[in-house]
């Protein structure tokens, strides 16, 4: 759901074994999760398993870290103080919990100065919802209740993984996003009960936001060669479709409490199957801004990169000489 | 090209989208340092992640920001990656006969039967 990219386009998979890989190791690796053990980082693991994984949590990585962005506008004219102050929390939470991420990422093998630059070249991707702009302070209400939510659903999945760093940073990211998403619940609620000029901005929000959140959790998985492995692997935890499924089951009758609407007039679920049916969306579209053309993909990477480069006299300044890396140990 | 954004601070900040600056060397993120948080005081310190930093005392400062954010805390560890010595996974089997050791198990010593089959000897 993070977007594809950062594999290493010349490893050879045959099957699922990458050349000079044991069955015999395969096969212990494969009872170890089996039984509900976790993966640590100096285990014997596939390289598919390895290279899959880096993908996924380093673009969750980068989602968190552009995620803080588009809300991080509305702090400097978040309405009173209070809001102000609660914004500025989740900001820092969402920064904090990139760096847990990083780190899971990085007992991998992967350094974080390769994350943060294939973050901006554009090599590795990050959740496509970011590439919208918060119009108006409405829009950052709908983002801290409805897409922390979908991230939830994706990261309470997750947490069951077989990777031991992974899970335990989700664990603790699940922890405080629920204070996200009772926040954001708080400050669509405050709107939509409120004046006819404030239901009506934030009605305008949800339809922006409609569908980046119907493309969050990616396309309808397609029967591609990896998905069985990957979900055997405990690396995949559900489907793309399921996980949307879950979501909409849960927020679409808390949005309708409110009186507000849903721009999809398909939009119900089917009493029979218990499932609900909805306008697939623009699948094009979504791949469109994926491959960089959305309205503020350069936006997002422009201003990370300034980041970088406007704090790297400081962080010379204070690099002490000879000091040597070592991958995290857990 | 030059950004044009809805956030006045980033129009202001006039930033160019084909500017190649900012990209990392290595180190520029620093080295890497264990976390030991200690809840409340008599409990253990437990590891609890990993800061990147340049040095101990920061590294504390990024260590409460990130992992001392919420709940209590009383004391905070930092100690270099580097410094630190772990076992391997492999060797798991050093802990295999630890279980086994069953003279240093309380649970093993059994002198109620002798007790008082000796008691019934004694009575007979």
């Amino acid at each position: 759901m993070y977007g594809s990219a950062y594999i290493d386009p010349n490893t050879k998979f045959d099957g699922y074994l990458a050349p000079g890989e044991d069955p015999a190791q395969l096969a212990e690796f494969e009872a170890r999760i089996a039984a509900g053990d976790k993966i640590e980082p100096r285990d014997w693991m596939p390289a598919l398993y390895r290279k899959q994984l880096i993908r996924m949590i380093e673009q969750h990585a980068h989602s968190e870290i552009i995620g803080s962005l588009p809300e991080g506008t509305w702090i400097t004219r978040a309405p009173g103080f209070r809001r102000k102050l609660a914004l500025m929390a989740k900001v820092q939470d969402e920064v904090g919990h990139a760096q847990l991420l990083y780190n899971a990422a990085e007992t991998l093998g992967k350094s974080r100065e390769d994350m943060v630059n294939d973050l901006l070249t554009g090599k590795s991707k990050y959740s496509n919802v970011f590439n919208y702009p918060a119009v108006t302070w409405a829009d950052s209400a709908v983002i801290a209740w409805l897409i922390d939510a979908a991230a939830i659903v994706n990261q309470l999945a997750n947490s069951k993984g077989s990777y031991g760093p992974y899970s335990r940073a989700l664990d603790r990211i699940c922890a405080e996003e629920s204070f996200h998403l009772k926040y954001g619940h708080d400050n669509v609620v405050f709107l939509a009960t409120g004046t006819p000029k404030q239901r009506q901005m934030v009605q305008e929000a949800l339809n922006r936001w409609w569908e980046p959140i119907m493309h969050f959790f990616g396309p309808p998985d397609s029967a591609s060669q990896h998905t069985e492995v990957l979900m055997r692997w405990k690396v995949k935890m559900d489907t793309n479709d399921n996980m949307r499924q879950t979501f909409l089951n849960m927020y679409v009758p808390k949005i309708w409490d409110l009186g507000l609407s849903v721009p999809d007039t398909e939009l119900r679920k089917n009493e029979e199957t218990g499932k609900w049916e909805y306008t697939e969306p623009n699948w094009e579209t979504f791949k469109q801004v994926i491959n960089g053309n959305g309205p503020c993909n350069a936006e997002r990477l422009a201003v990370r990169r300034m980041a970088e480069e406007k704090g790297r006299w400081v962080r010379r300044a204070i690099l002490k000489e000879n000091t040597e890396y070592a991958t995290p140990l857990s | 090209m030059k950004i044009n954004s809805l956030d006045p601070r980033i129009e202001r900040a006039q930033l160019d989208s084909e500017s190649q600056q900012g990209m990392n060397t290595p180190m520029d993120q620093f080295q890497t340092y264990e976390v030991f948080e200690q809840k409340k005081r008599g409990t253990h310190h437990i590891h609890v992640g990993s800061v990147h930093a340049p040095n101990a005392e920061l590294a504390a400062v990024f260590a409460k920001e990130q992992y001392s954010r919420r709940g209590q805390c009383v004391n905070i560890w930092v100690a270099p990656t580097t410094s630190i010595y772990a076992t391997a996974y492999e060797d798991a089997d050093i802990f295999e006969t630890t279980p086994s050791k069953y003279h240093r198990d309380p649970e093993s010593y059994k002198v109620m039967d002798r007790i008082q089959a000796y008691k019934q000897k004694q009575n007979a």
